[in-house]
């Protein structure tokens, strides 16, 4: 290889380099939203079309909850679509986010497997499912990662009067991350968990899980989108995210959602009123 | 080039060498004027190659002093470049024949053209001119020395400094390298040489340095050391009992 | 039902296909790791042979050092590129967070140490032959430099593809620097990360093999044409 040679090589590379389209897109807004509707696959059910109306790419960081409110507390994102209504109203009171508009709801489910050793099956009562885990010493994966979902679980525990820190020693696991590697974890050693029910219905890997605990009003999970405050970050795009949010809550976004389904089953529920936010 | 004012004379004034304590070469006085070549001779380990290496500065004395007594001694640039040296396994770059040759030409400012000039010139006067693009390293060992010989030759130094530079080579090749070098002294550079080879020496010296474990046994021209040495050493070198 | 045989087929599939989408994972995979070695190298090269090369007090630290950052752990990077391209952070102004640049950036500090350090044990080889015979010819150390790494290119490409290996390899630091955005900032590796978080471990494994067949591809067409050119310079 001589020098020419050499050349040529880095003027292809070069080449490789500069064909980047998508870099060249300048209209778009970052959202940054929880692994649950990414994951489940909701906004690639609902974004293009907001894409093709608009022309506004939007480009979608999917993190807990906690960790997408800080995305947007740092200025990092526009737009934060999270499901943790008291963290929410703190980020608002705050003064991190304005506009706050509740969008949709999901419900939460406890998984388990078909053995059913702890006996939930068929219970409704969220509370009474968790004491008889917890007595039953059964396996229980618990994401621990400050994410809305584990925040909703934790809530479900203090209810519960279980404090898992010192009652759980051997059967409760925190595994540190998100809902998908959690069903990982709980499917690979045949444990209970508290999931979303969207990201339920799109995971795979289910081994021997099955639905355990479903339907009790305590399981309700609530989605909200908030601007991040221009007044604290000029970069936000306001006009953009804006557009966003008024289309989610449009008529057309809300049945957008409202006609995502996974193997027939609806996962969202489209629920903003006007008038309710904060 | 530059304006050629003298580097030479180069002197040594009891050069010495050590390594951890230990002396291998020691007490080396001698002065170096342009002229005929000279030949270094002495068994292994005598510390020929030592010496070569102090006198082009690539190692620094323990103790003495070397020094270039001519109008341009003072001159870092014309110390650098107005003297070169070949080893004994030359060693050539990753790149052609000619870039090889180019290398040092464009090291020392000479345009494109005029170092392309210069190189093929050279090559032409060793033979290589019908390999200048073939990479350096794929041609046999005579080449090799050549193409060394025909890249410090191109730097049209004042002084050469050659080490052992056909001992590796098949008598033919090292007909070749003897033809160059007396073209190369012929053009008026100063040969310092290291070799083995009496008959070698016989053929180009004008005189000989005989070291003997680290010094400088005699000095005498070439006729008379090969007669008459004045040194038991030389002489047991020269009749072929001396082997350390 | 067996993943793994699964995840065969389905990577069969996918090659066979060339779905776009796939297509363009792959696109951005090789784009933002060829640009971060390209960048990585023009650091690397000269940092290694400068420590190949040069003698001065702190050397030996220096060294230790950067064989220490081979093993960076690429989470600790992809934070600490975080929080400099975080708004709130030093270099927030450029916008690079979420992006293929920020990405970039965070595996030119992950492979900017291997292709260094690889290269300095190179040179310094090198160093060895040519160190007399350079002096020689009136070169000082450091005008060395650029002559030892044109001579030992083909030894180097070693450390280049070092650092490409570990940079088309990386999923840690990129998922946090650039996101994982759909169509934006997802690669190879986090799109992996992603469907094994799924628990769609046969797509996932599937897409760990065509990875594997890609970064095998291209270090085979690189050695084959190293030794090809090797050969002919008899280097």
């Amino acid at each position: 290889m001589n020098r020419r040679h050499l050349l040529g090589l880095a003027a292809g590379f070069a080449l490789a380099l500069s064909s980047t389209p998508t870099l060249a897109q300048d209209k778009f807004i970052v959202v940054a939203s929880t692994t649950s509707t990414e994951q489940s696959g909701l906004f690639g059910h609902i974004l293009p079309a907001f894409t093709k109306k608009t022309g506004i790419q939007v480009r979608v960081v999917a993190q807990g909850t906690g960790q997408a409110l800080k995305t947007g507390e740092q200025g990092n994102a526009d737009v934060v679509f999270v499901h943790d209504p008291v963290a929410e109203q703190k980020f608002v009171d705050a003064g991190f986010g304005i506009d706050r508009r509740l969008v949709m709801y999901n419900d939460f489910v406890i998984v388990g497997p078909k053995s059913d050793p702890a006996r939930v099956a068929n219970t409704k009562d969220v509370v009474a499912a968790y004491k008889k885990i917890a007595a039953a010493k059964a396996p229980f994966a618990s994401r621990g990662d400050s994410s809305g979902t584990h925040a909703a679980e934790l809530r479900l525990w203090k209810e519960a009067d279980i404090d898992v820190k010192t009652a759980g020693a051997g059967w409760y696991r925190e595994t540190g991350s998100g809902m998908g590697p959690t069903l990982n974890t709980a499917s690979g050693m045949n444990a209970y968990a508290f999931t979303d029910r969207g990201t339920w219905l799109s995971f795979k890997n289910r081994g021997d899980l099955v639905i355990a605990v479903q339907g009790d009003v305590r399981l309700f999970n609530q989605y909200g989108v908030m601007l991040v405050n221009p007044a604290r970050h000029a970069h936000v795009k306001v006009a953009e995210g804006k557009a966003f949010m008024d289309w989610i809550t449009s008529k057309e976004g809300q049945d957008a959602i409202a006609t995502y389904k996974i193997e027939g089953e609806q996962l969202f529920f489209p629920n903003y009123k006007p008038g309710v936010n904060s | 080039m530059h304006a050629r004012l003298s580097l030479l004379p180069l002197q040594l004034e009891d050069v010495g060498y050590s390594v951890n304590g230990q002396r291998l070469i020691g007490g080396i006085t001698l002065r170096f004027e342009h002229g005929a070549p000279t030949l270094v001779l002495g068994p292994n380990g005598a510390g020929k190659s030592l010496l070569l290496r102090l006198c082009h500065s690539l190692i620094q004395p323990t103790t003495g002093k070397v020094s270039w007594l001519g109008p341009s001694g003072r001159n870092p640039q014309s110390r650098r470049f107005d003297q070169a040296m070949v080893f004994q396994k030359p060693v050539l770059l990753r790149r052609s024949v000619l870039e090889n040759v180019e290398f040092p030409l464009k090291l020392r400012g000479l345009n494109a053209t005029t170092r392309r000039d210069k190189a093929m010139a050279v090559l032409d006067r060793v033979g290589l001119a019908g390999l200048a693009q073939r990479p350096a390293r794929v041609l046999s060992g005579g080449e090799q020395q050549r193409l060394a010989l025909a890249r410090a030759w191109a730097l049209e130094p004042q002084i050469l400094f050659l080490d052992e530079p056909s001992a590796a080579l098949d008598p033919g090749a090292t007909r070749q390298v003897e033809a160059i070098i007396e073209s190369i002294a012929a053009s008026g550079t100063k040969i310092v040489m290291t070799t083995h080879d009496l008959g070698q020496a016989k053929r180009l010296a004008d005189d000989i340095i005989f070291l003997h474990r680290g010094s400088v046994a005699e000095r005498t021209p070439s006729a008379e050391f090969f007669n008459q040495p004045h040194s038991d050493a030389a002489r047991a070198f020269v009749q072929g009992d001396l082997t350390w | 039902m067996n993943t793994i045989s699964e995840a065969f087929l389905l990577s069969l599939q996918m090659m066979a296909q060339l779905d776009p989408e796939l297509l363009r994972i792959i696109g951005l995979s090789l784009r933002v790791s060829l640009t971060a070695v390209i960048i990585g190298s023009i650091i690397g090269l000269p940092l290694g042979a400068l420590l190949a090369l040069t003698r001065f007090p702190g050397r030996d630290a220096c060294i230790v050092v950067l064989n220490a950052c081979m093993g960076l752990p690429p989470v600790v990077v992809g934070l600490v590129v975080y929080l400099i391209l975080s708004r709130s952070g030093p270099l927030g102004t450029l916008g690079w967070l979420f992006t293929p640049a920020g990405m970039v950036m965070a595996q030119v500090v992950l492979i900017t140490p291997i292709v260094a350090a690889l290269s300095r044990q190179t040179v310094a080889d090198l160093w060895v032959e040519y160190e007399e015979q350079l002096r020689s010819l009136g070169l000082t150390p450091m005008k060395a430099i650029a002559t030892l790494l044109w001579d030992g290119r083909y030894s180097l490409t070693t450390a280049v593809f070092a650092g490409f290996g570990r940079a088309i390899a990386e999923v840690g630091a990129i998922i946090i620097v650039g996101g994982n955005i759909n169509g934006f900032t997802r690669t190879m590796t986090t799109a992996i990360s992603l469907e094994t978080s799924r628990g769609d471990l046969a797509l996932a494994m599937a897409l760990g093999i065509v990875l594997l067949a890609i970064a095998i591809s291209i270090n085979a067409a690189a050695t084959a044409a190293g030794n090809a050119a090797r050969r002919r310079q008899g280097a």
